[in-house]
Parts: structure tokens; sequence; C-alpha cells
């Protein structure tokens, strides 16, 4: 049988992912350097991996209800009020998921029809194209440039919007731009998103890795912005649990239920020992005021003025990425496509970065570097970078 | 109280203490001679001691017996624990000195070269001492866990070399 003629086409055709040919070509070279990765370096606290040991121990092996545990879900709740400033009723509003990537295709799947459209500012997170495909909708990239430090502006979101767009994702802070969106930039797409039916998908994972005094801003709590947003959320970034697949969507209960009908019909509950783990991350942060997510932060934000330093005194301009844990300095300068650059780094000094062609062809002429690494091979693997800038 | 750049700079070099004012400027967004004074008040103030390598001395061919003593004592009148304290952790042997809450008052670790050495330490030296009123000593097996630091653990990183 001729599997390739009979596979759904819409989904043979999608290319796969340009990270996974760069992650063979890396795999072959054990002792190189990585600034490719994109989870942070940290293990998940003691504490939180204790409580899931303890919760198999008790015998806590069972399903949960298809919205999640009620008790982690207000956790989520008042989670949410405190750090986000944005109130979800815990009963029908929060959706707890397996990672903030089913969230994000649940909503895909309850709102694309043939035809409809979902907007998505690019160069982004490699899955939402795809996935807006695969739930039958028409992926319309969004370009955002170097200029406005990858901002989504509301002239460009204005330009972009057609009777038939049904969604927006607004993944800030960005990956793999480490771009964010100050109140002002939000602003902006609640205004010209005014007077539409427009959905909003904000993907908001990295929102408690955020720099230079910034706090982030959460979409939905601008004003009438509920209304309109999903909010996507998980463990993964400000806990170091990205392995336990745990997060969260919220927003109105009429859409909640129909992505809770799909999640109910084709994965019952995210992991219970991962729900479990995920209540201890929030009831000890909620006691300490998060005290472990700020001291990770401090030590990211070191590394991040450590590696644009060293990034533009070697001629490689970068605005200051204020998110996430990327930095996404310009190449074009040495005359190398993205891909070109990377692959001659890599076969030159064995360091590690992703193309941003791998994140959309607007990424072309930058490269991403990850700061989620130990300062010690920071250091060298920055040093490496400016002897193969030198040398070109 | 210390201000956020002085904080910085204790977390920052407690880490890694090899780590120059000029990378510790670059990191806090602080002007390098601001690090420096920083520095340089913290050493004054004896809050900075010293920059020592932490080493495990057990992958080292170096013999040494190490052991954590358990002491009762005659506190004195007027200086309380303190002058016996300062008697006790003039001897080279000593490594650490504690001031303990519960069952016994001072804990010492001491350190020498061989098990001999040790034991005359404390069967000469510190129970002769007037105010020592009692010893319980106990030697150390094997360092598991030292300043933060899993000696024994696996520090390889797991990671997928890359991912989105």
């Amino acid at each position: 049988m001729d599997m390739q003629r009979i596979v759904n086409p819409s989904v043979r055709d999608v290319p796969p992912s340009g990270i996974r040919k760069f992650f063979d070509i890396v795999a072959e070279m054990p002792e190189a350097i990585s600034l490719g990765v994109g989870e942070p370096d940290f293990v998940t606290p003691w504490h939180i991996r204790d409580a899931a040991i303890r919760s198999i121990e008790d015998g806590l092996t069972q399903y949960t209800s298809n919205w999640g545990r009620i008790q982690l879900r207000r956790l989520i709740a008042q989670y949410l009020r405190r750090r986000c400033h944005v109130e979800y009723d815990p009963a029908d509003e929060i959706l707890v998921t397996i990672g903030a990537s089913e969230g994000i295709d649940l909503c895909l799947r309850a709102l694309c029809a043939p035809g409809d459209e979902v907007l998505i500012p690019e160069p982004s997170y490699v899955s939402y194209a795809p996935g807006v495909t695969f739930a039958g909708g028409t992926p319309r990239p969004i370009v955002t440039r170097f200029e406005d430090e990858f901002r989504l502006t509301g002239e460009a979101l204005r330009a972009a919007l057609t009777p038939r767009t049904k969604a927006l994702i607004l993944p800030y802070p960005n990956n793999p731009t480490g771009s964010i969106m100050r109140r002002e930039d939000l602003q902006q797409i609640a205004d010209a998103l005014s007077g539409t039916d427009v959905v909003v998908l904000a993907d908001e994972i990295y929102s408690e890795l955020t720099y230079g005094g910034h706090e982030h801003v959460s979409f939905p709590s601008l004003p009438g912005m509920r209304e309109r947003t999903v909010l996507l959320n998980g463990f993964s970034k400000a806990f170091a649990m990205t392995g336990w697949r745990v997060g969260y969507a919220c927003g109105p209960r009429d859409l909640l239920a129909v992505m809770c009908k799909i999640h109910q019909y084709t994965i019952m509950c995210a992991s219970t020992q991962g729900q479990l783990a995920a209540e201890e991350a929030l009831a000890r942060g909620l006691q300490n005021d998060f005290e472990d997510v700020r001291a990770m932060v401090r030590s990211y934000d070191r590394r991040r003025r450590l590696m644009v330093d060293a990034l533009r005194r070697m001629g490689l301009p970068c605005f200051e990425p204020l998110g996430a844990f990327y930095v996404f300095p310009s190449i074009a300068g040495t005359g190398l496509s993205s891909e070109e650059f990377c692959q001659g780094l890599l076969r030159a000094e064995h360091v590690a970065c992703v193309p941003g062609t791998a994140f959309g062809q607007s990424g072309e002429g930058h490269i991403r570097c990850s700061y989620a690494t130990s300062l010690e091979k920071l250091t060298e693997a920055l040093r490496r970078i400016e002897r193969y800038v030198n040398s070109l | 109280m210390y201000n956020t750049l002085e904080m910085h700079i204790l977390e920052i070099l407690s880490d890694d203490a090899r780590i120059s004012a000029e990378q510790i400027a670059v990191m806090t967004g602080y002007d390098v001679d601001e690090v420096r004074r920083a520095i340089g008040r913290l050493e004054k103030d004896r809050v900075l001691v010293k920059y020592p390598a932490m080493i495990n001395w057990e992958r080292t061919d170096k013999e040494m017996v190490q052991a954590v003593i358990e002491v009762r004592v005659q506190p004195q009148r007027d200086r309380g624990f303190d002058a016996i304290a300062s008697r006790i952790y003039q001897f080279e042997e000593v490594t650490s000195l504690y001031l303990m809450s519960g069952a016994y008052d001072l804990m010492v670790m001491v350190e020498a070269p061989t098990l001999k050495q040790l034991a005359s330490f404390v069967s000469s030296k510190l129970s002769t001492l007037e105010s020592v009123t009692g010893t319980a000593t106990h030697f150390m097996l094997k360092t598991y866990k030292y300043g933060g630091v899993i000696f024994e653990g696996d520090d390889t990183d797991r990671r997928l070399a890359v991912s989105p």
C-alpha cells in the first residue's frame, strides 16, 4: 500500500519542522555546546518532584475530572489573579491540558472551519501554522520586523484582517525573538480588533520570564479583552517542568465548553501525577511569593545581558530581548543565510544555534540563541561564535 | 542593609568566585567602577571573606580523616561561650566551629592526616581544656553534599540538544 497516497494530503504536505533537521545534525556531535535548547536548564525543584513521588506512594493513580483536579484549577485561578490580574472561574473557565500545546490545538480545533484564517505573527514558535492546518483552517503569517523589535503592531494587524479572520495567535514573550509586548503595544492590538469577532489565543507560556523591570502584561487583563481571549499557559518554563506536560487554557465558558468536549473525547485528562506536581508548584509559590521563580529569573537575566553584550561587541546587531530566554541576533552582515551560518558554526566551532528560518521565512538573516545554559558553557560558546564570525 | 548590586555580587560570587568585576558589571547592568567599589566595601566589612575553590578531596590521593565533635562546655561568666570557642578555633585541626542549640554547645569539625593524630587531638588537646565537660566524636565516612553542591550526583544535561 502506498501510504503517501492514502494519508490526508493536508497533513502530508506540511513540511517537517526545521528544528528536527538541525537536531539530527547536532545529535552526531555529542561534544557540541548547544544554544539550541528551548527548555530551562534547571531541573524541576525537589519539593515538586517529591510531591509527585509521594502521590504515587499514596496510590493517587486514577483519572481526574476532564477539566483537571478542582484543587489545581483553584490554585491556577489564584495564581492568575495574583500574577496576571485576570479572574477565571475554576468551575468552568479553566481547563487543565497536556502542556500549553494541547490548549492551542484544542482552541484551534474548536474555532476553525474550512476557509477560516488564523493570523500568526512571524517569526514564531514552530507549531502554530501546522496546528492551524491540522485543524482545517488557513494560517496567515504577519511578518514582524527587527525595527519594531519583532512586536506586532496595530497597523500590521489591521492590514492582515479579512472577513475570514477567525483568530489571532498572540505569542508574547516570544519564542524565538525574546520580544515582549508592553501595555501600550497590546492596547494597539485591542483597538485594531474592536468591532470584530476575532478570537485571540494569548500564548503566555513565558509570562514569568521578563526582564529589565518589565512586568508581563496579560492580554485578557486589558479592558474588554477577556471576552475574546483564550489565555494559554503552563508549568514548563516558570517551574522548569517541561517533561511533566501540564498546561492550562482559560477563557469564556462557552468556548471552554467546546474545547473541553474535544479534550474529553480525545485525552480524558492530563496526567494525574503532573497535576499533583503542579499543585505543589503553585501552592508553594503562592506561599513564598514565587521565590524560586524569581531566583531563576535573576539568573537568566544575568546570562541574557552577558549574551547580548558579547553578540553586539562581535558585530551582530540585536535589539534588547526582554522576555523568554532567547536572543535573536542579525547575522545578515556576514553575507551568509541563517542556515549557512548555523551549519558553518556547528562544523567549525561545534556550537549549535537554530536558524531563524526554522520559525518562518521572515526569520531569515537571524539566528536563535538560547541562554538557558550554564554560564560556563555560555561564555565558551560566545568565545567560539566570535572566532567563527571573525573567520568569515 | 545591603543594596541590590551588593546582593547581586554575593549571589554571583557564591556560585563562581572567578567571575570578574567586568563580567559582573555586564551581567547586572551596573558600571564596572561601581561594582569594584561595592566589592571593596564587602571585603572591608568582611562579608566577602575569602575566594576559595570547592574541592572534593575524596577524589584525590590525599589521606585525611574528618570528624564532627559534639562538645559540652561550662560557659564563663561575662564572656559566655566566646572565650572557650576562641581557645578551640585556634587549633589548626579545627576547620569549622559552631555554637549550637540543643543537647550540646559547640560543634567542632576537625581534620587530620591520620586517625592517630585526630584521636590525639581529641584526647590531649580538646578534652583537656578546662571548661570542656564532655565530647562525642563522629567520624565522617563519605561526603554526599557540601555547600549546596551534590558531590556524588550526576550533572549530565539530559535535555534534547535542539528543541523548539
